[in-house]
């Protein structure tokens, strides 16, 4: 048997084989014409996107910046559909718009397989993860799930006034994920620096985001080198086995899908869970007929999910074309904003509502195709369980102060400030 | 009545056997499955329309018998 010496090389010397991306000027400051500069960093997005993107689907579909080297912004549902379907003509090789394009050579694996991966290849390295995130593989950690989040509640006792996404909705999808990757849980509020580096980062200058980014990955190798000495039964192990085409896994792949794993699992659920219980605090009937109906949750979780979808994904064009009314150039941006195509009135009825009762509710938070978020079973069970807790133990709640209700920026969006009151 | 999942449009939403766990079921790598021949029993016809309906990826025929 030979000693596992994949991750003992520092991770850096890795990145001097690859050519490096393309970096283009950093714009910011306020949209002149969102048809034409969008930018999803900006506060005016971060606070109400929907009556930007609304807007924008009447009067320009596919809306362009020149920001981040040049993007485009689709918010009609079939538009954002035959996107993420079309892997021939977009690419997953970086799934989050900034200003660097990672190499060609990169694809088709790309940094954070395999959402950043493209076919073939995405399809094996999918296989690897599938079978630990069914249904029934995560609602194993439906109890542990449910006592930890009586444990946050408990923690309230006292307060009249909590911060429900800062106390509550933050910790659940960390504590899960740690779990799940077997690691420190005590390590939650660096996750929540890396979540931000990655995902609200994007228009720092390249050598903060880089160091940012190398912060995540020497924490990610400490990681993997201590699960390769002391091998324990969790998706870290399991990755550091796992074995692609007959041989073990490249270390900037087992460290890649762990970046995933990690960023992906938390502000993606925390934003989720925020996001239904901001639209349940300052919508009483609502919030009163869960508590009196509690087997509706599950039809409301989903119309939570259609309306206040938090994620958007990104694709990089692959060759220049006329597409469906643009012209699109090579390596342009394209935003996929899932929560745009999820208030579109043409595939919605009463798109712009919250209806709790909805029975019909084919929406795309979880994107579609091939790349349908890998999380999704155990987002469902996190977000279930956490409202279902919420509301037997905290029943009346409202907006502590509207005004102080903050959201994130950028691609994945929620409250992270979110005062309520619950005595 | 009776229902067949496209095993090339199905993505693994589990839609389908979340709504209508009498009627579909997950494989191991969670994509959904018809369990036995298909055919909706009486009283499960409303989960079948539900389960079509719901498909994000409409991958879920539902055949109406004359």
């Amino acid at each position: 048997m030979t000693v596992d010496d994949r991750f003992t090389r520092d991770h850096r010397d890795t990145r001097g084989e690859l050519p490096l991306g393309t970096r283009n000027e950093i714009v910011v400051g306020p949209v002149s014409d969102w048809a034409e500069d969008f930018s999803h960093l900006e506060p005016e997005w971060a606070a109400d996107p929907y009556p930007i993107q609304d807007d924008l689907r009447r009067r320009c579909p596919i809306a362009h910046t020149g920001r981040f080297g040049g993007g485009w912004l689709p918010t009609r549902y079939e538009d954002v559909a035959a996107i993420a379907y079309d892997t021939e003509r977009f690419s997953s090789r970086s799934i989050i718009m900034s200003n660097y394009r990672p190499p060609l050579e990169l694809a088709p694996i790309g940094a954070t397989p395999p959402i950043s991966s493209d076919p073939p290849f995405h399809h094996d390295a999918r296989k690897l993860l599938l079978p630990a995130f069914t249904k029934s593989a995560v609602a194993k950690r439906e109890a542990a799930t449910r006592a930890f989040c009586h444990a946050l509640v408990d923690g309230f006792e006292g307060q009249p006034v909590v911060d429900a996404a800062r106390d509550y909705a933050q910790h659940i999808p960390m504590r899960v994920i740690a779990d799940m990757l077997g690691f420190p849980p005590e390590d939650g509020p660096r996750f929540r620096e890396f979540v931000e580096n990655a995902l609200e980062g994007v228009n720092l200058p390249p050598e903060e985001r880089l160091a940012r980014m190398e912060s995540l990955f020497d924490y990610l190798y400490a990681q993997i080198r201590d699960h390769v000495e002391n091998p324990r039964d969790d998706l870290t192990t399991y990755l550091i086995d796992a074995e692609l085409y007959g041989r073990k896994l490249d270390p900037a792949h087992v460290a890649g899908t762990i970046a995933l794993l990690l960023i992906a699992g938390i502000d993606t659920t925390w934003s989720a869970i925020g996001a239904s219980l901001w639209h349940l605090a300052k919508t009483p009937a609502d919030r009163e007929r869960l508590v009196a109906e509690p087997e509706l949750l599950p039809t409301a979780m989903e119309e939570f999910l259609r309306a206040y979808a938090p994620v958007t994904m990104a694709r990089l064009v692959k060759e220049d074309m006329h597409w469906r009314g643009v012209d699109m150039k090579a390596d342009d941006w394209v935003l996929l904003s899932f929560p745009a195509a999820n208030r579109d009135p043409e595939q919605f009825e009463r798109a712009g509502e919250v209806v709790i009762d909805r029975e019909v509710n084919r929406h795309v938070a979880f994107g579609l195709g091939i790349h349908r978020c890998v999380g999704s079973h155990l987002a469902r069970m996190e977000l279930r369980v956490a409202l279902e807790v919420w509301l037997e133990r905290v029943p009346a709640f409202t907006l502590d102060d509207p005004g102080a209700v903050t959201w994130s920026p950028g691609q994945v969006r929620g409250p992270r400030t979110l005062p309520l009151r619950i005595g | 009545m009776k229902v067949h999942i496209d095993p090339g449009r199905c993505q693994g939403h589990g839609r389908c056997y979340t709504l209508a766990p009498g009627l579909f079921g997950e494989d191991e790598e969670g994509y959904g499955q018809v369990v036995g021949d298909g055919v909706v029993p009486p009283g499960e016809e409303q989960a079948a329309r539900l389960a079509v309906a719901n498909c994000p990826e409409l991958a879920i025929e539902l055949q109406e018998e004359a």
